[in-house]
């Protein structure tokens, strides 16, 4: 983990790793349900992982970026937002869009190589993953702008990682966000490592969420793996962001336990020793050890999640994987409201040889 | 009825779709109180108030990606770029994200954008300001380039894009922004999209160009008439998505093409024109098609910067060869 400034940025932790309260607990994290829930969707996140990587693994789906160990930046920042928040992120963000109501189904299909799949039923608003890196912060900033200008008390969030805080784009949105005030949340997931380029050598900044200062804002530091400060930090800015104050950032401290993708060797790059090291620091173990000593958490408890995750992930594998292809044409029809005779001809040229 | 000039037609063309469209917004560096460093936005934050009409901060990345955010969102924003030569930092923009929201979320989100940019040579400007790489966005599936080449389809042409529900690159001449007057009714009618204008009727040869280079080649139709060469003359006007059946009918009647712009050869939109004619109307043609470009240098500065202009002379020359060709 990054050394933290906390007379500037400041640090929030309240679970240590061991699952201990270090401070005293917000309201919402005394409530059994709610843990439970938070608990619920970082091992459906983390079971969903699991079924990504075996499918891409056997040849049926295809590059897939695990989002094992981050569960809980994921799982607090989602449980955090409103329906009516817009969301745009990496695509390494699972856990937020599951909770955001995009489904499995959509998943599987967007990772398997089917567009169908950022065709969200719900959440309508909401950007699909971008795959360029930190490109996306420009259109948080204007989803922002479009909540400012209609009026709205919603938030735009935009996630991002460490790598992408290098960028010009991430450095231009939030510049403009500072001048003009706008209700957005700049979240960077610090997970230690762009591919192979570790975070000391992205930046000599001695912490990410100190970049905020020269835009004119707040930033600060939570302890990632810990989801009752994630939790509480992110509801803390969202209300605040809602109620006009102005963006945000927050630098979530994680680790990324995976390879990048399933195309990537992280062997090349890291020591093996670095990986299980962190896992002291497991953000789900972390919770699990928290509801096991407070609320009662029993083995039961927990067989039963894990069969109840298990199947419901084996569902949606089941349903993307009887999912007949689109049809030929469907590469050519949503490139424009209509599709204009130069590009017709081309489509129908296409299909007279038999389709794609 | 006014007579005014293009960039004036593209204020009343923004005037228009501002007073239609409470959702169209016009920003970007120095439009708001400055007008625009060529007055193209000039009194509209006066009249649509700075929620509306606004500067942004001095980077060109964010201004095109504010217009992605916004236009997914419901808004219909009319960015400028100062400068085609400032566009680039916008590009990533444009090509990975504006061109292809549409497609990726298969219609769930759209991007109807205008992104505006002044752009060609021949005003005698610093480094960065003469270029025309107009074929580097034609090259881009799901963007829209068009490019009036006069008053009157500035006018109808901006506002065809502005209603349009896809990102468009409207791309202005801005050697012709003051060049000459023409009557413009402000009327609100938009001219098509994706559609070449006949501008004028010919039998001989056909000339294809577009932009600020559409008067010499209507300056050279005009010479060869005395000369008694009948030449139709098409502005291609929206050069993606592509028209090229009125350009195959035209030379299906005449049998010989030249097509003329200003940007550099290799790989200009000439090549695209020339090709669907080897493709699809070889049969037509009497005649190698000729092609009258810029060289492929980088844009002299203003001292020498009349040599890499084409002039009428080279269209007049071009067509000679074309006619000599038995």
């Amino acid at each position: 983990m990054d050394k933290t400034i906390t007379d500037q940025s400041g640090f929030s932790q309240i679970l240590n790793p061991n699952g201990e309260a270090v401070k005293s607990l917000p309201e919402f994290a005394q409530d059994t349900d709610t843990l439970v829930s938070l608990y619920q969707a970082m091992v459906l996140t983390r079971t969903f992982d699991a079924k990504a990587i075996s499918l891409q693994r056997t040849g049926r789906l295809g590059t897939y970026p695990s989002s094992l160990g981050q569960e809980a930046v994921g799982v607090g920042l989602g449980h955090a937002m409103q329906p009516d928040d817009v969301f745009a992120g990496t695509y390494r963000e699972h856990a937020v869009q599951l909770l955001r109501g995009v489904t499995m189904l959509e998943m599987f299909l967007l990772w398997g190589g089917d567009e169908r799949g950022a065709d969200y039923a719900v959440p309508v608003k909401d950007f699909p993953p971008s795959i360029p890196i930190g490109s996306h912060a420009p259109h948080s900033a204007g989803a922002a702008m479009a909540m400012k200008l209609r009026g709205e008390a919603n938030a735009s969030v935009c996630v991002f990682g460490d790598g992408a805080s290098s960028k010009g784009d991430v450095y231009e949105a939030m510049n403009v966000a500072g001048v003009w005030q706008l209700p957005v949340l700049f979240v960077i997931i610090n997970n230690q490592w762009a591919i192979s380029v570790p975070r000391e050598a992205q930046s000599a900044s001695l912490t990410l969420a100190q970049k905020a200062v020269a835009c004119g804002f707040d930033g600060e530091q939570v302890d990632g793996n810990d989801v009752i400060a994630v939790r509480h930090r992110m509801g803390r800015a969202l209300d605040r962001i809602r109620a006009g104050d102005g963006p945000h950032l927050i630098e979530a401290l994680t680790y990324r336990m995976n390879d990048h993708t399933t195309a990537d060797d992280a062997s090349r790059y890291r020591p093996e020793s670095e990986v299980s090291e962190q896992w002291q620091n497991d953000p789900v173990i972390r919770l699990r050890s928290h509801l096991t000593a407070h609320h009662g958490w029993s083995s039961a408890d927990e067989e039963k999640m894990l069969a109840d995750c298990n199947g419901e992930v084996d569902a949606a594998a089941t349903e993307y994987l009887a999912t007949p292809p689109q049809s030929p044409e469907t590469i050519f029809d949503y490139h424009y409201e209509k599709l204009p005779a130069d590009l017709a001809q081309q489509r129908a040229a296409l299909l007279k040889k038999g389709g794609a | 009825m006014a007579e005014i000039t293009l960039v004036e037609a593209v204020n009343l063309a923004l005037t228009r779709a501002m007073k239609e469209d409470e959702t169209v917004l016009v920003f970007g560096e120095d439009v708001a109180a400055n007008g625009g460093v060529f007055r193209a936005t000039d009194a509209l934050q006066d009249q649509f108030g700075d929620d509306r009409v606004f500067d942004t901060p001095l980077a060109e990345t964010v201004i095109a990606g504010l217009a992605i955010g916004l236009a997914a969102q419901g808004f219909k924003p009319i960015p400028e770029i100062q400068f085609m030569g400032f566009i680039y930092s916008a590009m990533d923009q444009m090509v990975n994200h504006a061109s292809r929201l549409r497609n990726r979320t298969r219609g769930r989100l759209t991007c109807p954008m205008v992104l505006r940019a002044p752009f060609g040579g021949g005003i005698h400007g610093p480094e960065h300001h003469s270029e025309s790489t107009e074929a580097m966005f034609a090259h881009v599936p799901g963007l829209r380039v068009v490019i009036p080449s006069s008053p009157y389809q500035a006018y109808g042409l901006l506002l065809a894009a502005i209603r349009d529900p896809d990102p468009v690159i409207f791309l202005e001449p801005k050697r012709i922004y003051r060049a000459f007057k023409q009557e413009v009714e402000d009327n609100g009618e938009a001219l098509p999209l994706d559609n070449c204008f006949v501008m004028r009727d010919g039998s001989d040869i056909t000339l294809v160009s577009w932009g600020a280079m559409m008067r010499e080649t209507l300056e050279a139709a005009e010479q060869m008439a005395e000369q008694g060469i009948s030449a139709e003359v098409i502005d291609v006007a929206t050069l993606k998505p592509f028209d090229f059946k009125t350009i195959a009918e035209s030379v299906e009647k005449t049998g010989r093409c030249v097509i003329v712009h200003e940007a550099a050869q290799t790989s200009g939109f000439g090549a695209e024109i020339a090709a669907r004619l080897a493709d699809e109307g070889l049969m037509s043609l009497q005649a190698p098609v000729a092609r009258v470009t810029g060289p492929d240098i980088i844009m002299p500065l203003p001292k020498l910067e009349h040599l890499y202009m084409p002039h009428t002379g080279n269209v007049l020359e071009a067509v000679n060869k074309v006619m000599e060709f038995a």
